[in-house]
């Protein structure tokens, strides 16, 4: 099956009021020009699931997010995402804050169909007195310890973007850390996949080691090719993170939103990597360093 | 500057590298410059066997020195993306030590957000790994600014497990909660006095146990042997400056 599609062809299978799950973490591998499709569409009342970076950071700027089940919002190299600060400081936002290993467990519930996973993570912390919807379970067994059980995040969508993929749908990640984005498309109804080529199979496993192939086809329902798909956050090994285009970004916070959504949102693909200086300059961009 | 002249950065390093003194083969993880160094410095020294990483996904056999790379390549000995990570810590294999935004007597922090939750006066990170963290496996903190607004009464929202009794249900296992030490610009704090309320152990020099007391938000017990915080030695200076930072990123480190 050709699972080709377009960021439109995506982003119209999405729906007001989804839970979203989106691939990535901070400002590493986010689908930022999926996420840009969606501020382009008038989708709104969105719920996102996210290791949030920028991607939580625009959904915010633009009104699109109605509530965010996360553990962090980071931009990497700028620890405190402005945006998305912005939004919360205004009430704007419905949060459910969990610690970012709960968020795994939560995904992980949703992809093997259980209602919850038990852990000790979030006992005792105001993460499990703010969210009124977390329960605990007793171990069964002689120990009969008190477990916090974390429900399971069901996803309606999941997008992602990933070095590589064929267009049957599997997916390649060439970088260090594959993140959670498995899970994602795992606990989601219906995932889509930007990649920056989309290449034939052979070439997908002669690109690098077998464990490099971190997505399956049956887990995978859209693969769209968007080359510097994940600008301004990096892509390693194709590009690093773009901490000039995200001070700019950070810096539109105080009021510059809306020329920077003209300069860089409102553009296609192919007009935004000029925009944000060329193919040449982002192939470029140094690896970050932590 | 000579072998026993020391910055307070230095001293602050040294003080923070005692939380990994005999922490065998576990995962040393420092979160911000002095922490990283502390790790590093432990490493170098008096703990050989612990486990580092570079910060992104690899395990590192020598800890990456911070700053400009040049020509360095990190010794990489292994993988750990954030998903082994998460096991690694949920299983105890790890020392932690983060910088909370603020901190109770009980070691409860805060990094998160400060004032009303439904809206924050000022939205932090988010509670990140720190229920995960403390809840699993030993934990420290260091504070480059002691004073009342972060040494506070009361967290806004408690991100990380601590000592307070009411915090606990029953049922619930508190045997891995393991806080070790809170370094600060000013003194050195442990959580071994009764109850497991925090308290000074040690203060830097310069300091009285009176200037801390008045850069505490709550009432600071003293342990019977607090004294002052040894000075750097001039074989831990050495290793700090000519192979864990040699590019004297500690220089910038901002502490009061």
């Amino acid at each position: 099956m050709n699972k080709r599609m377009t960021a439109g062809q995506v982003v119209d299978e999405l729906r007001d009021g989804m839970t979203i799950g989106i691939g990535g973490w901070g400002g590493r591998r986010k689908p930022m020009a999926l996420i840009r499709e969606i501020l382009r569409s008038p989708l709104k009342d969105l719920t996102v699931v996210s290791y949030g970076g920028p991607d939580v950071g625009m959904l915010c700027a633009t009104g699109k997010l109605k509530k965010l089940i996360f553990g962090f919002v980071s931009l990497d190299l700028i620890p405190l995402e402005a945006h998305f600060r912005a939004a919360r400081q205004a009430g704007a936002i419905e949060v459910m804050e969990v610690d970012e290993g709960m968020l795994q467990w939560g995904l992980r519930a949703a992809a093997m169909r259980l209602p919850f996973l038990p852990t000790r993570v979030g006992l005792a912390t105001d993460v499990q007195r703010l969210n009124t919807n977390l329960r605990t379970v007793q171990s069964p067994y002689d120990d009969g310890e008190t477990l916090l059980a974390m429900p399971a995040i069901e996803l309606d969508a999941a997008i992602c973007h990933v070095n590589r993929a064929d267009e049957r749908g599997n997916c390649q990640i060439l970088g260090p850390d594959p993140f959670f984005d498995d899970l994602m498309c795992r606990a989601a109804e219906r995932a889509y996949v930007s990649c920056e080529r989309v290449v034939e199979t052979e070439e997908l496993i002669g690109g690098g080691c077998i464990h490099t192939i971190a997505m399956d086809r049956s887990i995978v329902d859209g693969v769209v090719e968007i080359p510097f798909g994940a600008h301004p956050t990096s892509n390693t090994p194709d590009y690093g993170i773009d901490l000039d285009h995200l001070k700019e970004y950070a810096a539109a916070a105080k009021g510059g939103w809306n020329e920077y959504a003209a300069k860089f949102v409102a553009l296609e693909p192919a007009a935004y990597v000029e925009a944000a200086g060329g193919a040449d300059r982002i192939s470029a961009i140094a690896h970050p360093i932590f | 500057m000579s072998d026993t002249d020391y910055t307070l950065a230095e001293l602050c390093i040294c003080a923070c590298a005692e939380a990994w003194r005999d922490a065998g083969e576990i995962l040393a993880t420092g979160i911000g410059l002095i922490p990283r160094l502390a790790a590093s410095l432990a490493y170098r020294t008096f703990s050989p066997d612990l486990l580092m990483t570079d910060g992104e996904a690899f395990l590192v056999s020598e800890p990456v020195p911070p700053g400009p790379r040049g020509d360095y390549e990190p010794k990489i000995e292994g993988w750990m993306p954030y998903r082994s990570v998460f096991e690694n810590l949920w299983s105890g294999k790890r020392h932690a030590m983060l910088g909370p935004t603020q901190i109770d007597k009980y070691g409860q922090a805060n990094i998160s957000c400060i004032g009303d939750y439904a809206k924050p006066k000022a939205q932090l990170l988010g509670s990140r790994g720190f229920p995960g963290n403390t809840i699993n496996h030993p934990n420290s903190y260091f504070v480059p600014n002691h004073g009342p607004r972060v040494f506070v009464e009361k967290c806004d929202m408690v991100g990380s497990v601590g000592y307070d009794p009411s915090a606990w249900g029953p049922g619930m296992k508190r045997d891995f909660v393991d806080l070790r030490l809170v370094v600060t610009n000013l003194a050195v704090l442990d959580f071994g006095g009764a109850d497991n309320v925090m308290r000074l152990v040690s203060v830097h020099p310069g300091n009285s146990v009176g200037d801390i007391s008045a850069a505490t938000g709550f009432e600071l017990g003293v342990a019977d042997d607090c004294g002052e915080t040894p000075v750097p030695t001039p074989e831990a200076l050495d290793v700090i400056r000519n192979l864990i930072d040699p590019h004297d990123m500690r220089a910038s480190a901002v502490l009061g």
